[in-house]
């Protein structure tokens, strides 16, 4: 679906299903560089099971238009006036990577929108080397074979994973970040780099957290995801093992499985 | 590149697309004999149907084994996600199937397998899908059979039995140019020796029959989507990029982005069509390419020595190969084919039919049978075989005369394999 967000066209999947009145809501934001696809399975999951499913593109990706936006204050800021022209009302956010920034500045910066948090490979700085923001900035294939081969575990590279059978891994991730466009990678991870002010955002979450990291995440390791697990209120951590940094790609019935659980913690506690 | 390296072309010949067995430990992947899989409850069932959890339902549209096989060479063909299926025809069709009906039309390279030639020529028009055959070498040709219908290019890496090579970046490039996909067969290349994909092919097909099993016991084809094609930019293809009503209105770019064309393929084509190969065949062909990388070194070296001995032997008038400066791909050869070109080729051998029939019924080491790739040599006479249902210009167009005999170079010693040609050639001496 399309909605017009700041004046341009924002693009988002919702699950091969229309949004029904009434039912709670479920927004997905991607990663640097990638788009929505990278929440398809999960997204037409909770599409089909009673809830109304966003996952966008952010601004200047995938099938939205516009410029990306250059801090991931604004992109949380964007996210919320999505979510108004959507009408999603009160809604579940999940996010992976650079996303899951994005989400974190969405819901401490706008109390009341939001009603769980799910931060998927995530990290607190979320660094990045230089030889990879160069190389996004001069717009060059290395960008993406690195992030490719950091971003997934030595048995995501290899394959025979509990992932979409006949589908490889590498091949697929470098596709899709061949789709961002010049721009968009160098970016989004410069976006990354300056965010430093996650713990004080994190503090300010008031609704129930999930960290959803992966145990060879070579990204974001869990180790780098202390500092929020520290500063959320109510936070609760699961580390998926043997899966790298590409958790919805590598174990996709993982994932799901524990947004599942999540998700239906909060209506337990609603 | 400044950063990490991929894992190489040979390691993954061995491993990609698998972890030892979960359950049991087993380091050769399994062979999952099994039509279907146990659903863990209801809502399990439910959600794989709808594409929300990945697995195995039935096998005739995914199974572990072939799921080995079909990540394995995505990985060394460098795209995103395979089919295997039970032929290299099957895959073709699936190929076609997937992005034409009827009222389509394809430009294809004249100098084709005659099975494919058939496909094309014979059997396609009876569904309303056309094919203008022309001149691989003119890549402007493809540009000037093109049609408001058009939906694809297709040829072959190397020509069969000419060994006419392709030129897939001048190709694939007026392709793009007119929003339409380049399919190549990559059957007698194998990824080892080319990878279209990196030239600016779209979709690669196999006979994993051939090269990829080696060993001549298992007929099975596998469809390979290279991810980088804009369906929704070429705006001709609405079988990705609108609603299919076939699968709850999905629309396979939207969802699936890179891999929206091997999802239809899966979701449509294998459902449908049926034509799936068996999880005993994966493992088979599985066994060859674990080796891919050695054969192909093997066949290629052996193929030389045998065209450089054929080239100055007496009652021979030419050998076609592209490795010879004389041959008219030579320099193209030298650009996309680096490492070899391949252990299939024709010569022409003095004297017609009579001397033809003299010199491979006096063969020993060489087989007389209608295939190529195998660990074993073989030969056969195309214009009376694998080519015979195509009239005299479309032979002509294929570099098919009488005189032609085409070669399957195997694994053996080179120098028995030069001592039966020379046994050939003494009997086809004598009637010629």
């Amino acid at each position: 679906m399309y909605l017009n967000v700041d004046g341009q066209a924002a693009y988002a999947y919702t699950g091969a299903r229309q949004p029904v009145e009434g039912q709670p809501s479920f927004v997905f934001v991607h990663g640097s560089g990638l788009d929505h696809t990278v929440w398809t399975m999960q997204a037409r999951y909770f599409a089909h099971h009673g809830m109304n499913v966003y996952a966008v593109d952010l601004p200047g990706r995938g099938r939205s238009k516009g410029t990306p936006i250059d801090s991931i204050s604004g992109c949380g800021d964007w996210i919320a006036k999505f979510c108004e022209a959507a009408g999603t009302g009160p809604a579940l956010i999940a996010g992976h990577s650079m996303g899951s920034l994005v989400a974190l500045e969405a819901v401490a910066r706008h109390p009341g929108q939001f009603t769980g948090l799910a931060l998927v490979g995530t990290a607190v700085p979320m660094s990045v080397a230089d030889v990879l923001q160069d190389a996004a900035d001069e717009n060059r294939g290395e960008a993406y074979d690195m992030i490719t081969i950091w971003g997934h575990s030595m048995a995501g590279q290899v394959g025979g994973g509990p992932h979409t059978p006949g589908v490889w891994l590498t091949g697929s991730s470098v596709r899709l970040l061949e789709r961002g466009g010049p721009g968009v990678l160098g970016n989004d991870l410069r976006c990354c780099d300056e965010y430093r002010h996650g713990p004080e955002s994190a503090a300010k979450v008031d609704v129930p957290t999930l960290l959803l990291l992966g145990q060879l995440d070579m990204m974001t390791p869990t180790r780098a995801a202390r500092s929020l697990a520290e500063a959320l209120p109510s936070v609760k951590q699961v580390v998926i093992d043997g899966c790298g940094h590409m958790l919805m790609a590598e174990q996709p019935d993982a994932v799901l499985d524990e947004l599942i659980a999540f998700s239906e913690s909060l209506h337990a506690t609603a | 590149m400044a950063g990490p390296d991929y894992i190489a072309f040979d390691t993954l010949s061995l491993h990609a697309g698998q972890q030892p067995d979960p359950a049991t430990g087993a380091r050769a992947v399994p062979i999952y004999q099994s039509t279907s899989f146990v659903f863990r409850d209801s809502d399990h069932a439910a959600a794989m149907f709808n594409a929300e959890r990945p697995g195995h339902v039935y096998s005739r549209i995914t199974n572990p084994t072939n799921a080995v096989l079909e990540e394995r060479i995505t990985a060394l063909e460098g795209g995103v996600g395979a089919i295997t299926t039970a032929s290299g025809q099957a895959a073709m069709h699936l190929a076609i199937a997937t992005l034409l009906g009827a009222g389509s039309h394809i430009v294809a390279s004249g100098s084709l397998y005659g099975g494919s030639h058939n496909l094309l020529n014979y059997t396609l028009p009876r569904f309303g899908i056309e094919t203008t055959f022309v001149d691989v070498r003119n890549p402007d040709a493809f540009s000037d059979a093109m049609r408001g219908n058009t939906r694809l290019f297709y040829a072959e890496t190397l020509g069969n039995p000419g060994l006419e090579i392709v030129d897939i970046p001048a190709v694939s490039a007026i392709a793009h140019e007119h929003g339409i996909p380049l399919l190549i067969d990559n059957t007698f290349a194998t990824p080892y020796l080319c990878r279209p994909f990196d030239h600016g092919a779209d979709l690669v097909f196999h006979s994993a029959t051939k090269f990829l099993g080696g060993h001549g016991v298992a007929i099975g084809g596998l469809l390979v989507d290279g991810g980088r094609f804009d369906w929704e930019g070429s705006g001709k293809f609405p079988e990705l990029t609108e609603p299919y009503a076939g699968f709850h209105d999905m629309n396979f770019a939207e969802e699936y982005g890179p891999a929206a064309f091997i999802n239809r393929a899966r979701k449509e084509g294998a459902r449908d069509f049926g034509a799936c190969m068996s999880p005993t065949t994966a493992f088979q062909i599985l066994q060859g390419v674990e080796t891919l990388p050695l054969r192909m070194d093997k066949h290629v070296s052996n193929s030389r020595a045998v065209v450089e001995f054929l080239s100055d032997a007496n009652g021979v008038a030419g050998v076609s190969y592209p490795e010879r400066p004389e041959h008219p791909d030579h320099e193209l050869a030298k650009q996309l084919l680096p490492r070899g070109c391949g252990a299939v080729f024709t010569f022409e051998l003095e004297g017609g039919r009579a001397a033809g029939r003299a010199f491979i019924e006096s063969l020993g080491v060489f087989s007389h049978l209608a295939n190529v790739g195998d660990a074993k040599s073989l030969v056969i006479h195309p214009a009376s075989t694998t080519h015979h249902r195509m009239d005299g210009p479309a032979l002509k167009a294929a570099g098919i005369s009488e005189g032609t005999v085409r070669l399957s170079i195997g694994l053996e010693d080179p120098q028995d394999l030069i001592a039966d040609l020379k046994r050939g050639l003494r009997a086809a001496s004598k009637v010629s």
